[in-house]
Protein backbone atom coordinates (compact mmCIF):
# COMPACT_ATOMS: atom_id res chain seq x y z
CA UNK A 1 0.00 0.00 0.00
CA UNK A 2 0.92 3.62 -1.07
CA UNK A 3 0.02 6.11 1.72
CA UNK A 4 0.30 10.16 1.08
CA UNK A 5 -0.23 11.86 4.46
CA UNK A 6 -1.14 15.07 4.21
CA UNK A 7 1.42 15.72 1.81
CA UNK A 8 2.58 19.52 0.53
CA UNK A 9 4.39 20.40 -1.66
CA UNK A 10 5.41 23.91 -2.97
CA UNK A 11 7.78 25.17 -5.64
CA UNK A 12 10.39 27.55 -4.91
CA UNK A 13 8.70 30.82 -5.89
CA UNK A 14 5.47 29.99 -4.20
CA UNK A 15 3.68 27.59 -6.59
CA UNK A 16 1.18 24.76 -4.49
CA UNK A 17 1.94 21.95 -6.89
CA UNK A 18 -0.28 19.61 -4.02
CA UNK A 19 -2.10 21.20 -1.17
CA UNK A 20 -2.45 18.20 1.65
CA UNK A 21 -3.07 15.11 0.25
CA UNK A 22 -3.80 12.54 1.93
CA UNK A 23 -4.57 9.18 -0.31
CA UNK A 24 -4.02 5.34 -0.01
CA UNK A 25 -3.21 3.18 -3.02
CA UNK A 26 -4.45 -0.30 -2.13
CA UNK A 27 -1.85 -3.12 -2.86
CA UNK A 28 -2.58 -5.07 -5.89
CA UNK A 29 -5.00 -2.31 -7.36
CA UNK A 30 -4.32 -0.05 -10.07
CA UNK A 31 -4.58 3.75 -9.34
CA UNK A 32 -4.97 6.22 -11.78
CA UNK A 33 -4.56 9.90 -10.97
CA UNK A 34 -6.22 12.09 -13.42
CA UNK A 35 -6.58 15.82 -13.92
CA UNK A 36 -5.99 18.86 -15.88
CA UNK A 37 -2.56 19.69 -16.57
CA UNK A 38 -1.40 21.29 -13.85
CA UNK A 39 -3.23 19.67 -11.12
CA UNK A 40 -0.24 17.81 -9.32
CA UNK A 41 -0.89 14.71 -9.91
CA UNK A 42 2.52 14.03 -11.99
CA UNK A 43 4.17 15.69 -9.10
CA UNK A 44 2.40 13.46 -7.14
CA UNK A 45 3.12 10.67 -8.69
CA UNK A 46 6.90 11.37 -8.65
CA UNK A 47 6.76 11.70 -4.66
CA UNK A 48 6.72 7.73 -4.62
CA UNK A 49 10.13 7.13 -5.89
CA UNK A 50 11.49 10.65 -4.37
CA UNK A 51 12.26 12.34 -7.72
CA UNK A 52 10.16 14.82 -5.82
CA UNK A 53 10.69 15.69 -2.06
CA UNK A 54 7.31 16.62 -0.25
CA UNK A 55 7.68 20.10 1.50
CA UNK A 56 5.64 18.28 4.51
CA UNK A 57 3.48 15.23 5.09
CA UNK A 58 5.19 12.11 4.97
CA UNK A 59 5.06 9.55 1.42
CA UNK A 60 5.00 5.63 2.82
CA UNK A 61 5.35 2.23 0.95
CA UNK A 62 3.36 -0.27 3.00
CA UNK A 63 4.46 1.58 6.44
CA UNK A 64 7.84 3.17 5.54
CA UNK A 65 8.38 6.87 4.69
CA UNK A 66 10.33 6.65 1.43
CA UNK A 67 12.38 9.58 2.91
CA UNK A 68 14.52 7.57 4.93
CA UNK A 69 15.47 4.82 2.36
CA UNK A 70 18.25 5.43 0.03
CA UNK A 71 16.82 6.85 -3.12
CA UNK A 72 18.63 4.44 -5.85
CA UNK A 73 17.71 1.19 -3.92
CA UNK A 74 14.52 3.13 -3.25
CA UNK A 75 13.86 3.39 -7.64
CA UNK A 76 15.29 -0.08 -8.42
CA UNK A 77 12.52 -1.59 -6.66
CA UNK A 78 10.02 0.66 -8.40
CA UNK A 79 9.05 0.21 -11.90
CA UNK A 80 8.93 3.13 -13.22
CA UNK A 81 7.27 4.26 -17.07
CA UNK A 82 7.41 7.27 -18.49
CA UNK A 83 5.35 9.37 -21.73
CA UNK A 84 7.81 8.62 -25.16
CA UNK A 85 9.15 5.97 -23.21
CA UNK A 86 11.98 7.52 -22.52
CA UNK A 87 14.55 4.57 -23.78
CA UNK A 88 18.34 4.60 -24.07
CA UNK A 89 19.09 5.54 -27.79
CA UNK A 90 22.38 3.94 -27.20
CA UNK A 91 21.60 0.81 -26.33
CA UNK A 92 19.34 -2.11 -27.84
CA UNK A 93 16.21 -2.61 -26.81
CA UNK A 94 17.53 -6.03 -24.91
CA UNK A 95 19.76 -3.90 -23.20
CA UNK A 96 17.62 -1.57 -22.34
CA UNK A 97 15.49 -4.25 -20.65
CA UNK A 98 17.94 -5.28 -18.71
CA UNK A 99 19.10 -2.22 -17.39
CA UNK A 100 17.60 -2.48 -13.59
CA UNK A 101 18.06 -6.15 -13.54
CA UNK A 102 22.17 -5.24 -13.88
CA UNK A 103 21.89 -2.38 -11.53
CA UNK A 104 20.78 -5.24 -9.01
CA UNK A 105 23.92 -6.74 -9.17
CA UNK A 106 22.73 -9.98 -11.34
CA UNK A 107 24.96 -11.30 -14.21
CA UNK A 108 24.46 -9.79 -17.93
CA UNK A 109 23.70 -13.45 -18.96
CA UNK A 110 20.52 -13.64 -16.68
CA UNK A 111 19.85 -10.01 -17.05
CA UNK A 112 19.35 -10.75 -20.85
CA UNK A 113 17.48 -14.15 -20.62
CA UNK A 114 15.17 -12.15 -18.28
CA UNK A 115 14.78 -9.20 -20.64
CA UNK A 116 14.41 -11.54 -23.89
CA UNK A 117 11.02 -13.02 -21.58
CA UNK A 118 9.84 -9.64 -20.98
CA UNK A 119 9.82 -8.46 -23.92
CA UNK A 120 8.06 -11.84 -25.15
CA UNK A 121 5.13 -10.66 -22.78
CA UNK A 122 4.97 -7.46 -23.58
CA UNK A 123 3.96 -8.68 -27.16
CA UNK A 124 7.70 -8.46 -28.79
CA UNK A 125 9.08 -11.19 -31.17
CA UNK A 126 12.82 -11.73 -29.82
CA UNK A 127 13.83 -10.04 -33.86
CA UNK A 128 13.57 -7.01 -31.77
CA UNK A 129 15.64 -7.82 -29.15
CA UNK A 130 18.97 -6.39 -30.59
CA UNK A 131 16.74 -3.35 -32.45
CA UNK A 132 17.86 0.52 -31.03
CA UNK A 133 14.88 2.28 -30.05
CA UNK A 134 15.42 4.90 -33.26
CA UNK A 135 13.80 1.90 -35.32
CA UNK A 136 10.62 1.39 -33.51
CA UNK A 137 7.32 2.43 -33.21
CA UNK A 138 5.80 4.79 -31.01
CA UNK A 139 3.66 1.58 -29.64
CA UNK A 140 6.50 -0.25 -29.63
CA UNK A 141 8.87 2.06 -27.83
CA UNK A 142 5.94 2.29 -25.06
CA UNK A 143 6.18 -1.73 -25.01
CA UNK A 144 9.98 -1.69 -24.15
CA UNK A 145 9.34 0.78 -22.11
CA UNK A 146 6.70 -1.38 -19.62
CA UNK A 147 9.05 -4.25 -20.28
CA UNK A 148 11.88 -2.38 -18.86
CA UNK A 149 9.73 -1.42 -15.81
CA UNK A 150 9.10 -4.83 -15.05
CA UNK A 151 12.27 -6.46 -15.48
CA UNK A 152 13.09 -6.70 -11.78
CA UNK A 153 9.85 -7.79 -11.25
CA UNK A 154 8.82 -4.73 -8.87
CA UNK A 155 6.03 -4.59 -6.47
CA UNK A 156 5.49 -1.43 -6.82
CA UNK A 157 4.99 0.38 -11.15
CA UNK A 158 4.53 4.23 -11.53
CA UNK A 159 3.29 5.11 -14.86
CA UNK A 160 3.32 8.55 -16.24
CA UNK A 161 1.69 8.93 -19.39
CA UNK A 162 2.27 6.07 -20.56
CA UNK A 163 -0.10 5.53 -23.39
CA UNK A 164 -0.43 8.96 -24.39
CA UNK A 165 1.79 9.44 -26.91
CA UNK A 166 0.47 6.70 -29.23
CA UNK A 167 -2.72 6.70 -31.87
CA UNK A 168 -6.09 5.80 -30.49
CA UNK A 169 -5.28 2.43 -32.62
CA UNK A 170 -2.67 1.40 -30.60
CA UNK A 171 -3.37 2.71 -27.46
CA UNK A 172 -6.57 0.63 -27.34
CA UNK A 173 -4.44 -2.23 -28.03
CA UNK A 174 -2.18 -1.60 -25.22
CA UNK A 175 -4.54 -0.91 -22.55
CA UNK A 176 -6.02 -4.28 -23.72
CA UNK A 177 -2.68 -5.88 -23.50
CA UNK A 178 -2.43 -4.42 -20.43
CA UNK A 179 -5.09 -5.10 -18.22
CA UNK A 180 -4.45 -8.55 -19.32
CA UNK A 181 -1.03 -8.32 -17.91
CA UNK A 182 -2.08 -6.75 -14.91
CA UNK A 183 -4.88 -9.59 -14.25
CA UNK A 184 -1.68 -11.63 -14.33
CA UNK A 185 0.32 -9.95 -12.35
CA UNK A 186 -1.25 -8.06 -9.80
CA UNK A 187 1.28 -4.94 -9.29
CA UNK A 188 0.29 -2.13 -7.05
CA UNK A 189 0.00 0.51 -9.67
CA UNK A 190 0.02 4.69 -9.87
CA UNK A 191 -1.11 5.90 -13.55
CA UNK A 192 -1.22 9.34 -14.34
CA UNK A 193 -3.29 10.34 -16.92
CA UNK A 194 -5.05 13.68 -18.28
CA UNK A 195 -7.47 11.36 -19.98
CA UNK A 196 -10.57 10.76 -17.85
CA UNK A 197 -11.79 7.59 -20.15
CA UNK A 198 -8.29 5.72 -19.90
CA UNK A 199 -8.71 6.98 -16.06
CA UNK A 200 -12.24 5.02 -15.79
CA UNK A 201 -11.00 2.16 -18.10
CA UNK A 202 -7.97 1.25 -16.55
CA UNK A 203 -8.29 2.14 -12.90
CA UNK A 204 -9.53 -0.04 -9.87
CA UNK A 205 -9.59 3.53 -8.63
CA UNK A 206 -9.43 6.85 -9.79
CA UNK A 207 -8.19 9.77 -7.90
CA UNK A 208 -9.49 13.09 -8.95
CA UNK A 209 -7.50 15.93 -9.22
CA UNK A 210 -8.07 19.65 -9.58
CA UNK A 211 -5.74 22.83 -10.29
CA UNK A 212 -3.69 24.36 -7.36
CA UNK A 213 -2.84 20.53 -6.24
CA UNK A 214 -6.57 19.67 -4.35
CA UNK A 215 -7.77 16.07 -4.51
CA UNK A 216 -11.37 16.36 -5.55
CA UNK A 217 -12.62 12.69 -5.31
CA UNK A 218 -11.11 9.29 -5.12
CA UNK A 219 -13.58 6.85 -5.85
CA UNK A 220 -13.96 3.47 -8.18
CA UNK A 221 -14.43 3.98 -11.75
CA UNK A 222 -18.44 3.11 -11.23
CA UNK A 223 -18.96 5.76 -8.16
CA UNK A 224 -16.88 8.41 -9.81
CA UNK A 225 -19.77 7.82 -13.10
CA UNK A 226 -22.40 7.47 -10.83
CA UNK A 227 -22.03 9.84 -7.75
CA UNK A 228 -19.78 12.80 -8.60
CA UNK A 229 -18.04 14.79 -5.54
CA UNK A 230 -18.96 18.06 -6.59
CA UNK A 231 -19.75 20.37 -9.93
CA UNK A 232 -16.42 20.02 -11.01
CA UNK A 233 -15.85 16.08 -11.20
CA UNK A 234 -19.19 15.82 -12.59
CA UNK A 235 -17.94 18.24 -15.70
CA UNK A 236 -14.31 16.54 -15.63
CA UNK A 237 -15.98 13.10 -15.93
CA UNK A 238 -17.78 14.27 -19.36
CA UNK A 239 -21.84 15.03 -20.27
CA UNK A 240 -22.46 11.29 -21.23
CA UNK A 241 -21.18 9.57 -17.80
CA UNK A 242 -24.72 8.15 -17.50
CA UNK A 243 -24.48 6.16 -20.14
CA UNK A 244 -21.15 5.54 -19.81
CA UNK A 245 -21.88 4.26 -16.48
CA UNK A 246 -23.89 1.48 -17.76
CA UNK A 247 -20.72 -0.23 -18.88
CA UNK A 248 -19.91 -1.66 -15.40
CA UNK A 249 -23.18 -3.51 -15.26
CA UNK A 250 -23.46 -6.76 -17.11
CA UNK A 251 -26.71 -8.16 -18.56
CA UNK A 252 -27.30 -10.99 -16.55
CA UNK A 253 -30.30 -9.67 -14.35
CA UNK A 254 -31.52 -7.81 -17.32
CA UNK A 255 -34.92 -9.44 -17.91
CA UNK A 256 -36.11 -10.47 -21.36
CA UNK A 257 -39.19 -11.18 -23.30
CA UNK A 258 -40.03 -14.04 -25.62
CA UNK A 259 -38.31 -14.67 -28.97
CA UNK A 260 -40.83 -13.48 -31.29
CA UNK A 261 -41.20 -12.05 -34.68
CA UNK A 262 -37.68 -12.66 -35.57
CA UNK A 263 -36.26 -15.17 -38.12
CA UNK A 264 -34.49 -17.58 -37.17
CA UNK A 265 -32.64 -20.66 -38.82
CA UNK A 266 -33.18 -24.38 -37.95
CA UNK A 267 -30.35 -24.24 -34.87
CA UNK A 268 -32.25 -21.10 -33.30
CA UNK A 269 -30.02 -18.40 -34.59
CA UNK A 270 -31.42 -15.68 -35.66
CA UNK A 271 -31.57 -14.67 -39.36
CA UNK A 272 -33.01 -11.18 -39.25
CA UNK A 273 -36.30 -8.71 -38.50
CA UNK A 274 -39.27 -9.28 -41.57
CA UNK A 275 -39.56 -6.08 -43.45
CA UNK A 276 -41.41 -4.95 -46.20
CA UNK A 277 -38.57 -5.36 -47.98
CA UNK A 278 -37.43 -8.52 -46.75
CA UNK A 279 -35.03 -9.43 -43.75
CA UNK A 280 -33.18 -6.54 -42.10
CA UNK A 281 -30.00 -7.07 -40.38
CA UNK A 282 -30.30 -7.22 -36.36
CA UNK A 283 -27.42 -5.29 -35.91
CA UNK A 284 -25.51 -8.19 -33.78
CA UNK A 285 -26.42 -9.80 -30.77
CA UNK A 286 -25.92 -9.89 -27.15
CA UNK A 287 -24.57 -12.58 -24.22
CA UNK A 288 -26.00 -12.23 -20.34
CA UNK A 289 -22.02 -11.38 -20.23
CA UNK A 290 -22.07 -8.31 -22.37
CA UNK A 291 -22.72 -4.66 -20.56
CA UNK A 292 -25.95 -3.05 -20.58
CA UNK A 293 -23.76 -0.24 -22.63
CA UNK A 294 -23.78 -3.01 -25.66
CA UNK A 295 -27.17 -4.03 -24.65
CA UNK A 296 -28.57 -0.42 -24.85
CA UNK A 297 -26.27 0.43 -28.36
CA UNK A 298 -27.93 -2.73 -30.36
CA UNK A 299 -31.71 -2.01 -29.39
CA UNK A 300 -30.64 1.72 -30.47
CA UNK A 301 -29.38 1.01 -33.68
CA UNK A 302 -31.62 -2.30 -34.21
CA UNK A 303 -34.20 -0.95 -36.84
CA UNK A 304 -36.96 -2.61 -34.45
CA UNK A 305 -35.73 -1.30 -31.23
CA UNK A 306 -34.91 -4.39 -30.05
CA UNK A 307 -32.08 -6.36 -29.19
CA UNK A 308 -31.73 -9.75 -29.38
CA UNK A 309 -29.88 -11.79 -27.19
CA UNK A 310 -28.41 -15.27 -27.66
CA UNK A 311 -27.53 -18.54 -25.57
CA UNK A 312 -24.01 -20.19 -25.38
CA UNK A 313 -24.76 -22.08 -28.77
CA UNK A 314 -25.54 -18.79 -30.66
CA UNK A 315 -29.27 -19.50 -30.47
CA UNK A 316 -31.84 -16.36 -29.96
CA UNK A 317 -33.51 -16.73 -26.44
CA UNK A 318 -34.68 -13.47 -25.44
CA UNK A 319 -35.74 -9.72 -26.63
CA UNK A 320 -34.92 -6.39 -25.33
CA UNK A 321 -36.32 -3.32 -26.49
CA UNK A 322 -35.05 0.16 -24.91
CA UNK A 323 -38.61 0.25 -22.98
CA UNK A 324 -37.51 -2.69 -21.42
CA UNK A 325 -34.32 -1.13 -20.46
CA UNK A 326 -35.62 1.91 -19.51
CA UNK A 327 -37.93 0.04 -17.22
CA UNK A 328 -34.97 -2.25 -15.36
CA UNK A 329 -33.06 1.07 -15.15
CA UNK A 330 -35.85 2.66 -13.37
CA UNK A 331 -36.65 -0.39 -10.90
CA UNK A 332 -32.69 -0.61 -9.95
CA UNK A 333 -32.88 2.99 -8.80
CA UNK A 334 -35.94 2.80 -6.68
CA UNK B 1 58.47 25.03 -57.26
CA UNK B 2 58.56 21.67 -58.00
CA UNK B 3 57.84 18.03 -56.52
CA UNK B 4 61.82 17.23 -55.36
CA UNK B 5 61.99 17.20 -52.57
CA UNK B 6 59.34 15.63 -51.79
CA UNK B 7 60.23 13.15 -53.70
CA UNK B 8 63.44 12.43 -53.07
CA UNK B 9 63.82 8.76 -51.74
CA UNK B 10 66.91 10.48 -48.94
CA UNK B 11 64.51 12.17 -46.87
CA UNK B 12 61.96 9.76 -46.28
CA UNK B 13 64.89 7.58 -44.51
CA UNK B 14 63.62 5.89 -41.49
CA UNK B 15 64.92 7.65 -38.14
CA UNK B 16 67.64 9.79 -40.05
CA UNK B 17 67.33 12.98 -38.42
CA UNK B 18 65.42 15.92 -40.17
CA UNK B 19 64.14 13.41 -42.34
CA UNK B 20 60.54 13.44 -43.17
CA UNK B 21 59.66 10.12 -41.36
CA UNK B 22 61.16 11.91 -38.09
CA UNK B 23 59.17 15.14 -38.72
CA UNK B 24 55.94 13.65 -38.74
CA UNK B 25 56.59 11.46 -35.53
CA UNK B 26 57.30 14.90 -33.66
CA UNK B 27 54.46 16.35 -35.33
CA UNK B 28 52.31 13.77 -34.18
CA UNK B 29 53.97 14.09 -30.39
CA UNK B 30 53.40 17.99 -30.06
CA UNK B 31 49.78 17.12 -31.35
CA UNK B 32 48.95 14.25 -29.31
CA UNK B 33 50.40 16.25 -26.09
CA UNK B 34 48.26 18.74 -26.79
CA UNK B 35 44.69 16.65 -27.45
CA UNK B 36 45.61 15.10 -24.20
CA UNK B 37 46.25 17.89 -21.90
CA UNK B 38 43.45 20.15 -23.81
CA UNK B 39 41.06 17.07 -23.34
CA UNK B 40 41.97 16.95 -19.52
CA UNK B 41 41.93 20.42 -18.64
CA UNK B 42 38.79 20.78 -20.95
CA UNK B 43 36.54 17.73 -20.78
CA UNK B 44 35.54 17.64 -17.32
CA UNK B 45 34.86 21.52 -17.42
CA UNK B 46 32.66 21.30 -20.25
CA UNK B 47 30.87 18.51 -18.78
CA UNK B 48 30.22 19.54 -15.22
CA UNK B 49 28.98 22.99 -17.05
CA UNK B 50 26.93 21.31 -19.71
CA UNK B 51 25.49 18.87 -17.17
CA UNK B 52 25.03 21.70 -14.38
CA UNK B 53 24.11 24.14 -16.86
CA UNK B 54 26.03 26.70 -13.96
CA UNK B 55 28.41 28.77 -15.47
CA UNK B 56 27.43 28.31 -19.42
CA UNK B 57 28.62 32.34 -20.10
CA UNK B 58 32.11 30.57 -19.41
CA UNK B 59 32.06 27.66 -21.91
CA UNK B 60 30.73 30.24 -24.86
CA UNK B 61 32.86 32.91 -24.28
CA UNK B 62 36.15 30.63 -23.28
CA UNK B 63 35.34 29.28 -26.24
CA UNK B 64 35.00 32.41 -28.34
CA UNK B 65 38.36 33.92 -26.70
CA UNK B 66 40.26 31.11 -27.41
CA UNK B 67 39.39 31.09 -31.02
CA UNK B 68 41.02 34.77 -31.26
CA UNK B 69 43.72 34.06 -29.82
CA UNK B 70 47.02 34.13 -32.51
CA UNK B 71 48.61 30.93 -31.66
CA UNK B 72 52.50 32.35 -33.22
CA UNK B 73 51.94 35.55 -30.87
CA UNK B 74 50.98 33.37 -27.35
CA UNK B 75 53.99 31.34 -28.21
CA UNK B 76 56.06 34.22 -28.80
CA UNK B 77 54.89 35.74 -25.55
CA UNK B 78 55.15 32.22 -23.83
CA UNK B 79 58.71 32.05 -24.85
CA UNK B 80 59.30 35.94 -23.60
CA UNK B 81 57.80 34.17 -20.34
CA UNK B 82 59.22 31.41 -19.66
CA UNK B 83 62.00 30.58 -22.61
CA UNK B 84 62.59 28.42 -25.34
CA UNK B 85 61.47 24.63 -24.75
CA UNK B 86 59.07 22.60 -25.22
CA UNK B 87 56.21 24.02 -22.41
CA UNK B 88 55.68 27.34 -24.01
CA UNK B 89 55.12 25.26 -27.78
CA UNK B 90 52.06 22.96 -25.56
CA UNK B 91 50.82 25.74 -23.44
CA UNK B 92 50.18 27.88 -27.12
CA UNK B 93 48.75 24.46 -28.57
CA UNK B 94 46.85 23.37 -25.27
CA UNK B 95 45.52 27.00 -25.84
CA UNK B 96 44.20 26.07 -29.08
CA UNK B 97 43.02 22.72 -28.46
CA UNK B 98 40.92 23.98 -25.63
CA UNK B 99 37.40 25.65 -26.70
CA UNK B 100 36.23 23.15 -29.43
CA UNK B 101 36.75 20.35 -26.41
CA UNK B 102 35.14 22.29 -24.14
CA UNK B 103 32.08 23.68 -26.42
CA UNK B 104 31.42 20.74 -27.65
CA UNK B 105 31.43 18.65 -24.15
CA UNK B 106 29.23 21.28 -23.20
CA UNK B 107 26.86 21.23 -26.25
CA UNK B 108 26.99 17.68 -26.13
CA UNK B 109 25.59 17.77 -22.45
CA UNK B 110 23.06 20.45 -23.19
CA UNK B 111 21.63 18.54 -26.24
CA UNK B 112 20.90 15.44 -24.00
CA UNK B 113 17.05 14.32 -24.47
CA UNK B 114 15.86 15.22 -20.32
CA UNK B 115 13.29 12.46 -20.34
CA UNK B 116 16.10 10.18 -20.94
CA UNK B 117 18.14 11.20 -18.06
CA UNK B 118 14.48 11.51 -15.50
CA UNK B 119 14.26 7.71 -16.27
CA UNK B 120 17.78 6.62 -15.81
CA UNK B 121 16.92 8.44 -12.64
CA UNK B 122 13.98 7.26 -11.79
CA UNK B 123 14.83 3.46 -12.61
CA UNK B 124 17.50 3.72 -9.91
CA UNK B 125 20.84 5.02 -11.33
CA UNK B 126 23.30 6.95 -8.77
CA UNK B 127 24.50 10.38 -10.50
CA UNK B 128 27.78 8.67 -11.93
CA UNK B 129 26.27 5.84 -13.37
CA UNK B 130 23.53 8.58 -15.17
CA UNK B 131 26.68 9.94 -16.52
CA UNK B 132 28.68 7.29 -17.16
CA UNK B 133 26.26 5.24 -18.80
CA UNK B 134 23.41 7.38 -20.27
CA UNK B 135 25.27 11.29 -20.60
CA UNK B 136 28.40 10.14 -21.79
CA UNK B 137 27.14 7.93 -24.18
CA UNK B 138 24.38 9.79 -25.25
CA UNK B 139 26.78 13.08 -25.85
CA UNK B 140 29.31 11.43 -27.58
CA UNK B 141 28.61 11.95 -31.31
CA UNK B 142 28.40 16.44 -30.61
CA UNK B 143 32.00 15.77 -28.51
CA UNK B 144 33.93 13.54 -30.69
CA UNK B 145 32.80 15.80 -32.97
CA UNK B 146 34.58 18.84 -30.97
CA UNK B 147 37.69 17.16 -30.74
CA UNK B 148 38.28 15.96 -34.03
CA UNK B 149 37.98 19.55 -35.20
CA UNK B 150 40.40 19.88 -32.32
CA UNK B 151 42.98 17.51 -33.92
CA UNK B 152 42.55 18.91 -37.48
CA UNK B 153 43.25 22.63 -35.63
CA UNK B 154 46.45 21.25 -33.54
CA UNK B 155 47.91 19.30 -36.86
CA UNK B 156 47.71 22.28 -38.79
CA UNK B 157 48.93 24.63 -36.49
CA UNK B 158 51.44 22.21 -34.71
CA UNK B 159 54.17 23.87 -38.14
CA UNK B 160 54.61 27.28 -35.16
CA UNK B 161 56.77 24.87 -32.98
CA UNK B 162 59.51 24.93 -35.34
CA UNK B 163 59.87 28.75 -35.27
CA UNK B 164 61.26 28.17 -31.46
CA UNK B 165 63.27 25.72 -33.06
CA UNK B 166 61.48 22.24 -31.79
CA UNK B 167 60.63 19.97 -34.51
CA UNK B 168 57.90 18.73 -36.61
CA UNK B 169 56.96 19.35 -39.58
CA UNK B 170 57.57 23.46 -39.63
CA UNK B 171 61.30 22.81 -40.09
CA UNK B 172 60.40 22.28 -44.04
CA UNK B 173 58.63 25.51 -43.81
CA UNK B 174 60.71 27.49 -41.67
CA UNK B 175 63.81 26.05 -42.96
CA UNK B 176 62.46 26.50 -46.71
CA UNK B 177 61.92 29.82 -46.67
CA UNK B 178 65.53 30.66 -44.65
CA UNK B 179 67.07 29.64 -47.70
CA UNK B 180 64.53 30.12 -50.42
CA UNK B 181 64.13 26.41 -51.07
CA UNK B 182 60.60 26.11 -52.37
CA UNK B 183 60.41 22.94 -52.89
CA UNK B 184 60.81 21.95 -49.13
CA UNK B 185 58.18 24.60 -48.20
CA UNK B 186 55.87 22.89 -50.63
CA UNK B 187 56.91 19.29 -49.55
CA UNK B 188 56.17 20.51 -45.89
CA UNK B 189 52.96 22.16 -46.27
CA UNK B 190 51.76 18.80 -48.50
CA UNK B 191 52.97 16.05 -46.06
CA UNK B 192 50.86 18.63 -43.23
CA UNK B 193 47.99 18.55 -45.42
CA UNK B 194 47.67 15.20 -45.69
CA UNK B 195 48.35 14.41 -42.24
CA UNK B 196 45.35 16.57 -41.40
CA UNK B 197 43.33 14.60 -43.12
CA UNK B 198 44.76 11.09 -42.40
CA UNK B 199 44.58 12.04 -38.95
CA UNK B 200 40.75 13.27 -39.60
CA UNK B 201 40.13 9.59 -41.38
CA UNK B 202 41.95 7.88 -38.18
CA UNK B 203 39.52 9.73 -35.46
CA UNK B 204 36.39 8.76 -37.72
CA UNK B 205 36.93 5.05 -37.80
CA UNK B 206 37.28 5.38 -33.98
CA UNK B 207 34.43 7.45 -33.88
CA UNK B 208 32.30 4.81 -35.82
CA UNK B 209 33.99 1.91 -33.32
CA UNK B 210 32.94 3.48 -30.16
CA UNK B 211 29.65 5.58 -31.03
CA UNK B 212 26.59 3.31 -30.82
CA UNK B 213 25.07 2.47 -34.01
CA UNK B 214 21.83 3.51 -31.98
CA UNK B 215 22.98 7.52 -31.91
CA UNK B 216 23.55 6.95 -35.55
CA UNK B 217 19.47 8.13 -36.53
CA UNK B 218 16.79 5.94 -38.25
CA UNK B 219 18.54 3.30 -40.21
Amino acid sequence: MITFEDVVKVYPGGATAVDHLSLELPTGKMTVLVGPSGCGKTTSLRMINRMVTPTSGRVLIDGRDVAGQDEALLRRGIGYVIQHAGLFPHRTVLDNVATVPLLLGETRRTARAKALELLERVGLSAGFAKRYPAQLSGGQQQRVGVARALAADPPIMLMDEPFSAVDPVVRAQLHAEFLRLQQDLGKTIAMVTHDIDEAIKLGDHVAVFRAGGHLAQFATPRDLLAHPADDFVADFVGRDRGLRSLSFDTASDLPVKPVDGLELDEAGRPLGWPGPDGLRETGGVFTKEDSLRVVTDLAIRSPVGIAVRVGPDGAADGLVSHHDIADYLASRRS
Amino acid sequence: MNFTYLLDPAHWEFGAAGGIPQLILSHLGYTVLALLIGAVIALPVGLYIGHTGRGSFLAINAGNAGRSLPTLGLLMLMVTLLGLGLLPVLIALTVLVVPPILTSAYAGMRSLDQRVIDAARGMGMRPWQVLTRVELPMALPVLFGGFRSAALQVVATATVAASVGLGGLGRLLIDGLAVNDYSRVLAGAIVVAVLAVLVDLFLASIQRWIVSPGLKGTS
